[in-house]
């Protein structure tokens, strides 16, 4: 077998004294994507966080291996250059960098750290065409500071297009299906498609099931109360769509 | 893990790389001033008598005044007696001389600071006067310059060589009597550079100024006085450092800048004094009036400055605009981190018909810094259709600096039209973090943002000075795509 992208075993976590993740593992091998679904609250964007190295997040126990390193002692840059990718369900404005520079920057990172030659501005832009037009991306937006004066929209097609320029080994995406219109879900979850290799891994972060009828995840999980309380195939994440997390929450409530 | 903001507010906090000290030998009057002082300079530098009697003149009227106490910054007492007002290197204390004779000491120290004033290492296309405390150390190509009839020397070499320019325009921009600061410049001014560009030449290569503070317990008064003839065109950049010293120095210098018709002046400072430790002990007092006379009509006199070092900073240039149609610039990146103070901003007097003022001032205050923008426009009654743009933004790094803004606007004639616009911003850990989580390191993403803010003025500068400030703030331009 294998050796897994992602270990996370027995996760204990929070913020300031509150407990929120209590006891969560989870194995994503090569070529997999996992769902991981829950109701608001449940600690599904603070493991996301605390994949990513956000400041503020304290991990009381358990351990994170990504490719077999310890990731929680890797600094947020590193575990990026490492190929860690975060989709942010509210990507910030950046005023004043520009949206191509910063990509390029960006990229070059990943390329040292790969020992790959770093990118100039034309080769850069050369490189990128191609995954444009893949997010169907108005390229006058790629002109503007980052983020800066997109629509919520957009915001979220220049995750996606970032993903696609870093070719990340994990992609963790962070509800990118919200504040979506159809179309756009669309191109987005076209666009997550066509980004699956048998050697990288994604990990879908999501309210509702919406997004899930467009990328098909080998797994879903649903978190509750900081806990993995039930892992399935497809199929569960259409279930939970009719029952909802009610009965986990209750479930969860009525233990001691 | 660490706290986020403290990180960037170190990072801005860059090592001083000037703060070393050359021992030369050197002539140095005693400490404190009075009449024999001023007479003692004036004679060192062989004066006429009618500058020695300019000279006490603003002595006289200097000590019926008080210091300043409008501008938004603390320090204690100046004690003026105790400050050494002229100071020079033996080897170039009798005057100037060829480079060959002077102290290599010196010349090092120049390399040191990348301005080479050798012959061969000179920078290519920059014509370079080193002031060194209170003495110019030489001036370059200026047999390149003369061949176009263009004076670029030492204001002491100007004294004697052409002194019915200096005599024409000196104090005329800036009298004596317009501040403290200036009239104590004008009674102790000691050196300085002197630039006149003759009717219809453009100047085929950057002027500088290269200023050095050296000695302990000095001031630095320099002097520099550009005047662009008719139709003529100049682009002249000002660097400065200092070493490091527990006690406070004071730089006060003077600069007038005179355009007659159709002359255009460009004026770059990039400003490095020494700012003080972290704990905001030492640094220079810098405290300077520089002001343009845009004389005749469709002139042109833009400012471009990058101040980053300093304890304190105290200066505004500004803009006269006298001629129909003529334009005034000014352009501003202030940086305060540590326990720095920069009071700065401009004023933009408009008195001709259709005169254009466009102000762009970017503040960045981190650490425990104080930055405040200071502006006056005024539009006088005889100012028909006169225009102003003012945009005034502060970048705040951490939560323990502040950023203010004092813009003052008069107008007295109905045909104006002046904007302001302002913002303050604060590089938020957010987006710190989005940054580092696409694999950018904090010191480069600080580096990005303070860089993109800082665009549109560092678009002023010319190239080398540009490469100069980006250095200076620690970042990278942006490239040119997009």
């Amino acid at each position: 077998m294998r050796r897994p992208i992602l270990e996370i075993k027995n996760l204990n976590a929070g913020v300031e004294g509150k407990q929120i993740l209590n006891g969560v593992s989870l194995t994503i091998h090569p070529g997999e994507a996992h769902a991981i679904m829950g109701p608001n609250g449940s600690g599904k964007s603070t493991l996301a966080a605390i994949l990513a190295g956000r400041n503020g997040y304290i991990v009381t126990s358990g351990e994170v291996l990504f490719d077999g390193t310890n990731l929680l002692e890797l600094s947020p840059e590193e575990r990026a250059r490492r190929g860690l990718f975060l989709a942010f369900q509210y990507p910030v404005e950046i005023p004043g960098v520009n949206s191509t520079y910063f990509l390029r920057v960006a990229l070059n990172e990943v390329r040292k750290y790969r020992g790959l030659p770093e990118l100039d501005a034309m080769e850069f832009l050369e490189f990128v065409k191609d995954k444009v037009k893949l997010l169907e991306l108005n390229d006058q937006l790629l002109k503007r500071s980052v983020n800066e004066g997109f629509s919520g929209g957009e915001k979220k097609r220049n995750e996606i297009f970032q993903m696609a320029v870093l070719e990340p080994r994990l992609a963790v995406l962070d509800e990118t299906d919200s504040g979506l219109d159809i179309d756009a879900l669309r191109v987005v979850a076209n666009g997550v498609n066509s980004l699956r290799r048998p050697d990288n891994a994604q990990l879908l972060i999501t309210h509702y099931q919406r997004l899930l009828e467009y990328v098909v995840p080998d797994h879903v999980h649903v978190l509750v109360g900081g806990r993995i309380v039930l892992s399935g195939d497809r199929k569960l994440a259409l279930e939970l769509e009719e029952t909802g997390y009610d009965r986990f929450v209750k479930a969860q409530q009525a233990q001691p | 893990m660490t706290d986020t903001s403290e990180t960037i507010a170190g990072l801005v906090r860059q090592a001083y790389k000037y703060g070393f000290y050359t021992d030369v030998e050197t002539e140095s009057a005693p400490p404190g001033l009075n009449d024999d002082i001023i007479r003692l300079i004036s004679a060192k530098k062989r004066e006429p008598a009618w500058l020695t009697e300019w000279r006490l003149k603003a002595y006289r009227y200097w000590t019926s005044m008080q210091p300043p106490t409008w501008a938004k910054i603390t320090h204690a007492p100046i004690n003026f007696q105790e400050i050494t007002y002229y100071v020079a290197p033996k080897t170039v204390a009798a005057g100037p001389k060829s480079l060959d004779q002077v102290d290599p000491k010196l010349l090092e120290t120049y390399e040191k600071l990348g301005v080479p004033l050798r012959e061969r290492e000179r920078l290519a296309g920059v014509a370079v006067d080193a002031v060194f405390d209170s003495v110019s150390v030489g001036t370059t190509f200026r047999k390149q310059l003369a061949a176009k009839g263009i004076i670029f020397c030492s204001m002491s070499e100007a004294v004697q060589e052409h002194p019915e320019l200096v005599r024409r325009y000196l104090g005329t921009v800036v009298p004596f009597t317009d501040n403290f600061y200036a009239a104590l410049n004008s009674a102790v001014f000691s050196d300085g550079s002197f630039c006149y560009v003759p009717k219809g030449v453009r100047c085929p290569m950057e002027l500088s100024t290269y200023f050095r503070i050296n000695a302990a317990k000095s001031g630095q008064f320099e002097r520099t006085l550009i005047i662009a003839d008719e139709g003529a065109y100049v682009s002249y950049l000002e660097g400065c450092t200092a070493p490091m010293r527990d006690e406070n120095q004071l730089h006060a210098a003077v600069v007038e800048l005179i355009a007659l018709e159709g002359a255009e002046i460009k004026y770059s400072t990039v400003q490095n004094w020494y700012p003080g430790d972290e704990q905001g002990r030492g640094g220079i007092y810098n405290f300077v009036t520089k002001r343009g006379l845009c004389k005749g009509r469709n002139s042109k006199i833009s400012w471009t400055q990058v101040e980053t070092g300093s304890a304190i900073t105290w200066k505004y240039p500004s803009c006269i605009l006298q001629g129909d149609n003529s334009i005034g610039e000014f352009y501003s990146v202030a940086l305060t981190t540590n326990y720095q103070q920069a009071d700065t901003g401009t004023k933009m007097l408009h008195i001709g018909r259709n005169t254009r003022s466009t102000i762009i001032s970017k503040g960045i205050s981190a650490g425990h810094g104080q930055n405040s923008y200071r502006g006056l426009v005024k539009i006088v009654a005889s100012a028909v259709n006169a225009r102003n743009f003012t945009r005034c933004d502060s970048l705040l790094i951490g939560d323990k600096c502040g950023a203010h803004t004092f813009p003052h606007i008069e107008v007295h004639n109905n045909s104006a039209c002046v904007e302001h616009e302002a913002t303050t911003s604060k590089i938020g850990e957010d987006q710190i973090f989005y940054c580092n989580q696409r694999g950018i390191s904090t010191q480069d993403a600080v580096n990005m943002i303070v860089n993109g803010f800082c665009k549109e003025v560092f678009r002023e500068l010319p190239m080398e000075f540009a490469v100069e400030a980006q250095r200076l703030l620690g970042v990278s331009l942006e490239g040119s795509v997009g």
